[in-house]
């Protein structure tokens, strides 16, 4: 440990540090603006510049290792000297126009320029101008203000492994730009908006429309993907303006994908914004009271097994447990959360979640990924797989479709029968996983959601257990998810009761009549078709599949319009709040399951959130255990069944932009389709 | 001696005459009153009175929705709402004022970057109901249209103090 003294104070820092990071430690605020915590160390922007006894010039404390014995003064006439001198000659090329850049009030450069910058400039000859480049239809570009911080170009080679991004040209004529006039093609895009300091590189769909100053800052949890990222909702009135990542080691770093980011407009689009009843076979305007008598009566005529429940992929747990509850209370079996017919049940937590943390990606020496292509199910994991393979002594097998996933991997084929020459040891990667300390495996839903499900879960397990993934502290057998809400709705063990039925059990009693009712909360990523003769309630936020075939809808809440729990798909319980009110007459999704309950018999006990989720924390234990990953328990799970070895796995994503009722709603999301697919028609398929 | 000044005084009626003798000599005084609304006073050039929007002289806005007016504004009597023209230009699509709140401090003109909210020499926009003085961007710009020249020439007489 190095002992540094700065400004007169004596400081250790860890092995390894930077000056400038020493500094940090000792509460001394370094200007800078191409270092990056979590990029690598450029030292190009000479902002940090600081005074190093002994040294004949300023050092720049970005790129300087932290040595034993150091002198380091940061406030001396001479450091200011020097930080005014490079403020100078950066701003000579920057224009004035702050007032119409979208980074003013949030801009690096104007806060230190204010802090370290001279009070007026001596330049009086032309300032150059740069040709704006179209890099997409999220990051807008004014090249013109670019300071060339390169943090652009390495966050691309470093974290996003999209290699488009650089630097032509040379001094005053540098440019940053893609090489060939194309998108940049990443899931992370956005990134780069928050990267940028200065308003080189900003946001397209948030251009113009509000200040950092106006905004209402809320901070929360994400539900576009099952990594539960954290997140900053900036609302202005009632309106989402933007959202922005929140620092989370543990979850997603700093970064978001641009799912998360700019699917926030589709909120505003297709919102069931009151309640409405089929009269006469025409969906028509109607009361709470009128749509819950409507209920009352239809339920009236069933008996309790004719009536069904599913569960969406976009809900959070207060709500699926009241579901539950007024289920059992009555008295039905068949409810289901697993849209996608994968093969899941509660028995053991560890059959269902991602064991080792998103974290524990940094750990391990060896990945088997099964059916998932990660980039597009959740690029934040995939980001992180990348940042291991940067590092040494690491090798990934993938047992699926070709895809890029940014970095290098062995395609050991895609069938299933790959998975039992790994048991067996005939396959070379079987050898690689032996011989890691701590290997993983990451199971995407692709490989489960077919009919042989069970099987590939089992030997899954088998895998984990023949090759050391299971340890004592170390759970190699990782499930990754693609619904928020899903892993919430298993530890709820919203699941067929004693004979009860399953998704496509009751999607098919359904058409066959024997189930009369079928309870929709925000599912659509179903085959609808078949409910037509059902009498569907369907509750949820956007006017999608479900919305449809609907005889009652129930406006509810969108994620940003509610506090809630989910779990992501690690087993991290986190806690939402809300950024915003609902549209119109919509209430809170637990609201309405209460107050139905009233008029049918099935009533619940909890009058508020504090309520339900002390009910709900007392009956399911983890979901109490807010922000922890609780480690689930082993056992023997999976099924024997004949599995159709020649049968390839299919990818649960197809286009990475539309999986969801608030996407496909969304105008950035279809912009970036057109963009990024335009080659290719989307075909009507179940994304998770 | 006080008795026979008193006495002097009050027969004589010097204090009629003296009395007189003034309103005598007013008579040949300018008047001060006005004859408003068909005479007005002299304003000064940094009078802050009716908002205006201006316009370049090639008929374009000037307003550039950088919304400094709005964050400055002490009454929060103004209300920007911005989005990117069709030309990709930063432009206000709304812009409201309401001059109920306003308290005439004159920051909005103060902090504009460009000199595009400004505060006219017109006072006389006293209105009958309430809504009338909910300006909205329209109406500033029609404002601004209106006096441009009094605003361009009150402008050019202060340059050399900002």
């Amino acid at each position: 440990m190095p002992t540094l003294i700065i400004d007169g104070n004596e400081i250790d820092v860890q092995d390894g540090s930077t000056v400038l990071q020493a500094c940090e430690e000792a509460g001394i605020e370094i200007p800078r603006f191409c270092y990056h915590q979590k990029l690598s160390i450029a030292g190009n922007c000479r902002m940090c510049l600081v005074e190093l006894e002994k040294a004949p010039k300023p050092i720049a404390s970005c790129a300087m290792p932290a040595a034993d014995g150091m002198i380091i003064r940061t406030n001396t006439p001479s450091v200011k000297k020097a930080r005014e001198g490079v403020m100078e000659f950066l701003l000579i090329n920057h224009p004035l126009d702050c007032p119409i850049c979208d980074q003013g009030g949030e801009c690096d450069l104007q806060d230190q320029a204010m802090a370290y910058g001279r009070d007026s400039s001596r330049f009086g000859e032309t300032k150059r101008a740069v040709k704006d480049k179209d890099i997409g239809p999220l990051v807008g570009t004014i090249m013109t203000r670019c300071i060339h911080c390169t943090r652009c170009i390495r966050f691309g080679e470093e974290i996003a492994g999209v290699e488009e991004m650089g630097a032509i040209y040379r001094g005053e004529h540098m440019e940053i730009g893609t090489f060939l006039e194309k998108s940049v093609k990443s899931e992370l895009s956005g990134n780069l908006i928050d990267l940028c300091p200065v308003g080189a590189l900003t946001s397209k769909p948030y251009a113009f429309t509000a200040r950092p100053w106006e905004l209402k800052k809320t901070e929360t949890i994400d539900a576009m993907d099952a990594v539960g990222s954290s997140i900053r909702i900036d609302t202005r009135g009632r309106e989402i303006m933007r959202v922005l990542p929140r620092l989370n080691e543990e979850v997603n770093e700093e970064w978001i994908s641009d799912k998360t980011r700019f699917s926030c407009d589709g909120l505003k689009y297709s919102r069931l914004d009151r309640p409405w009843v089929k009269k006469d076979g025409q969906l028509t305007e109607a009361t709470w009271d009128e749509s819950f008598n409507a209920i009352k009566n239809k339920l009236s005529t069933l008996k309790p097994t004719q009536i069904a429940a599913l569960v969406g992929n976009i809900v959070e747990c207060e709500s699926i447990f009241a579901l539950k509850q007024l289920m059992t209370n009555l008295g039905s079996p068949h409810i289901d959360c697993r849209q996608d017919s994968t093969p899941f049940d509660n028995e053991y937590r560890a059959s269902y979640i991602f064991n080792t943390g998103i974290a524990g990606i940094d750990q391990t020496d060896a990945i088997l990924l099964v059916g998932t292509n990660p980039r597009l199910e959740a690029p934040i994991i995939n980001a992180r797989i990348r940042k291991r393979s940067l590092q040494s002594n690491f090798s990934i097998g993938l047992i699926g479709n070709d895809v890029d996933l940014t970095y290098k991997y062995d395609n050991l084929g895609n069938t299933p029968a790959i998975l039992d020459e790994i048991i067996k040891g005939n396959n070379p990667f079987s050898s690689i996983l032996n011989k890691a300390k701590k290997p993983m495996l990451i199971i995407g839903q692709g490989a489960l959601s077919r009919d042989d499900g069970r099987g590939i879960l089992q030997k899954c397990r088998i895998i984990a257990e023949e090759t050391g993934m299971i340890q004592e502290n170390w759970k190699g057998f990782n499930v990754l998810h693609t619904a928020a809400g899903r892993v919430g709705a298993l530890d709820i063990g919203f699941l067929p009761g004693t004979n009860g039925f399953n998704t496509n059990e009751i999607l098919d009693q359904a058409q066959k009549d024997s189930i009369k009712l079928v309870y929709l909360l925000g599912a659509d990523e179903i085959k609808t078709n078949t409910l037509e003769n059902t009498f569907v309630i369907y509750q949820g936020h956007h006017g999608d599949a479900g919305a449809k075939v609907a005889d009652v809808i129930l406006p509810g809440c969108a994620y940003t319009e509610k506090d809630g729990t989910w779990v992501n798909t690690e087993g991290r319980v986190q806690k939402a709040t809300a950024a915003s009110q609902p549209p119109g007459d919509a209430k809170e999704d637990w609201s309405i399951i209460r107050a139905l309950s009233d008029y049918i018999e099935g009533e619940l006990s909890f009058d508020s959130l504090t309520d339900i989720r002390s009910t709900m924390t007392k009956e399911i234990r983890v979901l109490g255990l807010i922000d922890k990953q609780s480690p689930g328990n082993w056992g023997t799970f999976g099924e024997d069944c004949t599995i159709q070895n020649k049968l390839p796995f299919k990818l649960p994503i197809d286009n990475f932009y539309l999986t969801d009722p608030i996407t496909r709603a969304s105008p950035t999301m279809t912009k970036c389709t057109e963009t990024f697919y335009s080659n290719r028609i989307r075909e009507n398929v179940t994304d998770g | 001696m006080s008795l026979v000044t008193n006495s002097v005084r009050s027969w004589f009626l010097t204090e009629l005459a003296s009395g007189m003798s003034i309103i005598f000599k007013h008579m040949f005084h300018n008047k001060a009153t006005l004859n408003y609304p068909y005479e007005k006073g002299a304003i000064s050039s940094r009078f802050r009175g009716e908002h205006a929007l201006r316009r370049y002289a090639n008929g374009e806005e000037r307003c550039i929705a950088c919304k400094l007016c709005e964050a400055v504004c002490p009454a929060l009597a103004i209300t920007i709402e911005a989005e990117p023209r069709d030309d990709g230009s930063r432009r206000t699509t709304r812009y409201d004022i309401d001059m109920l709140k306003c308290i005439y401090c004159g920051f909005c003109q103060e902090a504009c970057p460009v000199d595009a909210i400004v505060e006219g020499p017109n006072f006389e926009f006293a209105a009958e109901t309430r809504e009338e003085l909910y300006y909205n961007k329209e109406k500033l710009l029609a404002n601004g249209d209106r006096w441009e020249k009094e605003i361009a020439e009150n402008l050019s007489r202060e340059a050399a103090y900002r």
